[in-house]
């Protein structure tokens, strides 16, 4: 089973003729991933590492079996790929561009409502289900196939989570970057149900940070979650006002603390860790 | 980026909300210049970017041009909150007949702006939300068609606005929207809003806008350089680090946010002091931008260790090496490292690190956890 990618995904890369798309499309490959097209407007008719190039996105879905694309466009331009990729009814866009303007996610956040589309992102690392498909820029040597589902905000923190687990021997069954920015499209909710109702997967990571209230929001959510839930919250010791990153990381008055999120979570029946090593040790235990 | 009160009020004037008269000084002498123009009875406020700035002695009343020379001789070059007062802003003593809240935010869950307003004003707008719930007037509104003028009347009808009050609320609600608008704010925020004898004053004001937003409006740019007290961070933006100064003597490099709040924390926990949080984003495949990240943090005089945290997923790691190994080459200070470094070619990178210790006497330990490194900086930083 696995959640949002498996075998069966075809994927379309959208900026597969600039410098991360034409990269990152080779590594997709190599891990398996069935990708089947991709976009650069002004280049339709070429290959890249074998795969057809289209002027639009609405060419390569007519063209090809395409439900998924990744988007490797700079921030200026994000916002109308996109647009482009939820209007052209995808199941799933995943977007990696960091520094898209807050209005424009808003305007996104809209079209979403409309759509059946799923966006996962911005500013996010994209989504592995080892084994079997990979649509963002993961390292593969950190994942393994398994029991275990991840969601984090984080990017290279959920490569080290990862890879600590694999090293003990723990596999995952999905792994997930829903991103750092304020506006995501696919929230820790949505993750937590999807993982929820995957048979493959027996118990869940929740990597969670400072700022906002999306770990609060998922801890009302993790009460009615029969699998166990092991929580980890970045920026503990981050001093207010100072953003740390991430476009949400940063803690404005009584929002967005470490405590009321490690507090929520601890209520609704999460296993808190307190440390990398820690988080290791406590999946061990529930499995 | 949160700009200075005096930053806001001068964009809201020029708007047409109504802000006290006055004027920046950063001398007690200018003080006095301008509490004389003002007629005598003054309000000075330190101009620094925390929160609760009032209850921290940031705000003070003068009676005389003497007395407003002689707080801002104490008030300029204090520190609240561990911010440097380097700005007063020195205003009209306004005459208060009743304090009202105005702002406008993005709220993140609903992910849709809104207004809020409230008859309760100059308190903290989340106290008076908890005490009382029922004073709080809330309009959300679509971000694509804009905030209508039959929702700021309705929800102005609702909260029983006098006549006298309502057209100037109307007014004022939906300048601050277009404000917001305009500029991309991601908080817009009139708290006090003053009722005088003479009308509506903005006796403070917040404008916090999208950072990513802001190659659409330069002339906001240009005030940036007021909104950054800490010269390494100053520049730290220039050289496009995400730097954040803190307080101790551990120096942290780790590319990605999340990894190095992380290694910070862990820091904490073992009773150590971070001196900042440097997330060095990708780009590592150019050594020079390692080196530019070394080189910043050990231009902070407190760090007496470097933990560098680096997860090379895809970078090679002889590159971050070679970053290192420039940065050490070019620097005077002797300071030891902490390296946990992942990725591909691992061993080699390490090797070349190695080699180099051995050849010109640095200091690197290898660590295999970030709770291993984050264990050695912190004995070593009791050491040095």
């Amino acid at each position: 089973m696995a959640i949002l990618v498996d075998e069966n995904t075809r994927v379309i890369v959208q900026g597969i003729t600039g410098f991360q798309g034409n990269f990152q499309t080779k590594r997709m490959l190599d891990y398996g991933t069935k990708v089947v097209g991709g976009v650069s407007p002004g280049k339709g008719g070429s290959t890249v590492h074998g795969v057809p190039v289209f002027n639009t996105v609405e060419e390569v879905v007519d063209a090809t079996d395409a439900n998924t694309s990744i988007i490797y466009v700079p921030a200026k331009f994000a916002y109308d790929a996109i647009l482009e990729a939820l209007d052209a009814g995808l199941d799933l866009v995943v977007s990696v561009t960091e520094g898209i303007p807050l209005y424009d996610e808003m305007k996104i956040q809209k079209k979403l409502r409309e759509v059946n589309s799923k966006l996962l992102g911005p500013n996010c690392p994209g989504v592995i289900s080892p084994g079997k498909s990979k649509v963002g820029l993961l390292p593969d040597r950190s994942f393994t196939p398994g029991n275990i589902g991840i969601v984090s905000r984080s990017g290279t923190l959920t490569y080290q989570i990862a890879e600590n687990l694999t090293k003990a021997g723990i596999g995952q069954s999905t792994v997930v970057g829903i991103g750092g920015d304020a506006l995501p499209g696919l929230t820790f909710v949505d993750i937590l149900q999807m993982f929820e109702e995957d048979d493959e997967t027996k118990a869940v990571v929740l990597v969670g940070e400072i700022g906002g209230t999306a770990e609060e929001e998922a801890a009302k959510f993790l009460k009615k979650m029969s699998k166990p839930v092991i929580a980890f919250i970045a920026g503990k010791t981050a001093p207010p006002g100072k953003r740390m990153g991430h476009a949400g990381a940063i803690i404005e008055g009584n929002t967005g603390t470490a405590e009321s999120k490690i507090n929520a979570l601890k209520d609704a029946g999460a296993i808190i860790a307190e440390t990398l090593l820690d988080i290791v040790n406590k999946v061990k235990k529930m499995i | 980026m949160r700009l200075h009160e005096y930053q806001a009020k001068r964009i809201f004037s020029k708007h047409g909300i109504r802000v006290p008269k006055g004027e920046i000084a950063e001398t007690p002498e200018k003080t006095r210049e301008i509490a004389q123009k003002l007629g005598g009875r003054v309000v000075l406020k330190a101009q620094v970017l925390v929160g609760g700035r009032g209850k921290a002695g940031g705000i003070k009343k003068a009676e005389s041009p003497d007395e407003a020379e002689k707080i801002a001789s104490q008030l300029l070059g204090s520190m609240i909150k561990g911010h440097k007062v380097e700005k007063v802003l020195v205003e009209e003593a306004l005459d208060i007949k009743k304090e009202y809240y105005v702002g406008y935010i993005i709220d993140k869950n609903r992910r849709t702006p809104a207004i809020i307003f409230s008859k309760i004003g100059g308190m903290d707008i989340e106290e008076v939300a908890a005490k009382h719930p029922e004073e709080i007037h809330r309009i959300y509104f679509d971000p694509l068609w804009g905030l209508q003028d039959y929702q700021v009347r309705t929800a102005l009808f609702k909260a029983g606005f006098s006549k006298e009050e309502y057209s100037e609320m109307f007014r004022i609600i939906k300048t601050l929207y277009e404000i917001a608008f305009k500029y991309e704010a991601e908080l817009a925020e009139i708290n006090p809003l003053v009722i005088t004898s003479n009308g509506f004053v903005a006796a403070d004001a917040r404008l916090n806008v999208d950072d990513n937003a802001l190659y659409r409006h330069p002339e906001l740019e240009s005030l940036r350089d007021a909104t950054e007290v800490d010269d390494l961070e100053r520049e730290a933006r220039l050289k496009g680090l995400n730097y954040v100064r803190l307080s101790g003597e551990i120096g942290i490099i780790a590319n990605g946010a999340g990894l190095a709040m992380t290694t910070m924390d862990l820091i904490n926990i073992m009773g150590g002091k971070p001196a900042n949080f440097l997330d060095t984003g990708g780009g590592l495949a150019d050594p020079t931008k390692m080196k530019m990240c070394l080189e910043h943090v050990i231009k902070d005089e407190n760090v007496k260790v470097v933990f560098i945290n680096i997860f090379a997923e895809i970078t090679r790691c002889e590159k971050v090496a070679e970053g290192i190994i420039l940065a050490l080459e070019e620097t005077n200070r002797k300071i030891p490292l902490v390296i946990k470094l992942v990725g591909t070619n691992e061993e080699l990178g390490k090797k070349m690190l190695r080699e180099y210790a051995e050849r010109s006497n640095a200091e690197i330990h290898f660590v295999d956890s970030v709770e291993e490194g984050a264990r050695k900086a912190v004995e070593l930083s009791k050491e040095v």
